[in-house]
């Protein structure tokens, strides 16, 4: 790691200084907005840019320091971006189902439910 | 004078995803309702496999990577069950 040459540890610090400052960013917005709904999306900031940045940052440095090219950081990457949205999704339809269930006048109301059922379904046989 | 500037941004990135997940912990702390709570702690383990990763960097050590991994995906699966609770009000129907 001491002949790291200048323009690499650069371009490695541009990128850590980059994810990390994202991440403080989104748990600085987490703690400053006002309803659950526009906090659902601060912590994305961490996830996305400031995750990327530092998995990029760290498979610079480990190709360097091991003479060879090394993607195991893209594992990590890619199990948050399939995760977190599934995680955020459910979060959102669980406070929702909550502040209805409690009759929340700051939550559109649920629509009536669709009782005709799809084309496509099944024909009930008389018994 | 390369090291020296690595050196600088490994030290900022671990100071600012440390104040990272010292925010998250305060939203735990005082989140008015139980989905808050949920969302930092989800945000709290995000930040914490940062912090893994980029403590890794600066120890050139393979095995905290692969704590960062097993963090990443414990944490998906913890986040899932709570917000299955918050649902229904239990995990396994």
């Amino acid at each position: 790691m001491t002949d790291l040459p200048v323009w690499l540890s650069l371009l490695i610090a541009a990128f850590l200084v980059l994810g990390s400052t994202l991440a403080l960013i989104g748990a600085w917005g987490f703690l400053r907005l006002r309803s659950f709904y526009d906090r659902l999306h601060a912590p994305t900031l961490a996830t996305s840019w400031g995750t990327g940045g530092i998995v990029i940052a760290s498979m610079l440095l480990a190709s360097w320091t091991q003479d060879r090219i090394v993607m195991h950081e893209i594992v990590v990457g890619a199990a948050l971006l399939a995760t977190v949205p599934v995680t955020l999704m459910l979060l959102g339809r669980a406070a929702l189902h909550r502040d209805r269930s409690e009759g929340s006048t700051e939550v559109p109301a649920a629509r009536t439910p669709d009782t005709t059922p799809p084309s496509d379904a099944p024909l009930k046989e008389p018994r | 004078m390369s090291q020296m500037i690595l050196n600088a941004a490994l030290i900022y990135a671990q100071v600012a995803l440390g104040a990272a997940a010292c925010l998250a912990g305060l939203r735990i702390l005082h989140g008015p309702r139980a989905q808050d709570r949920v969302l930092a702690l989800d945000t709290l383990y995000i930040v914490a496999m940062l912090l893994f990763l980029v403590t890794g960097m600066r120890l050139g050590s393979l095995f905290l990577f692969e704590a960062a991994m097993v963090v990443a995906v414990m944490g998906f699966v913890a986040s899932v069950a709570l917000a299955k609770f918050l649902f229904r009000g239990e995990v396994i129907e």
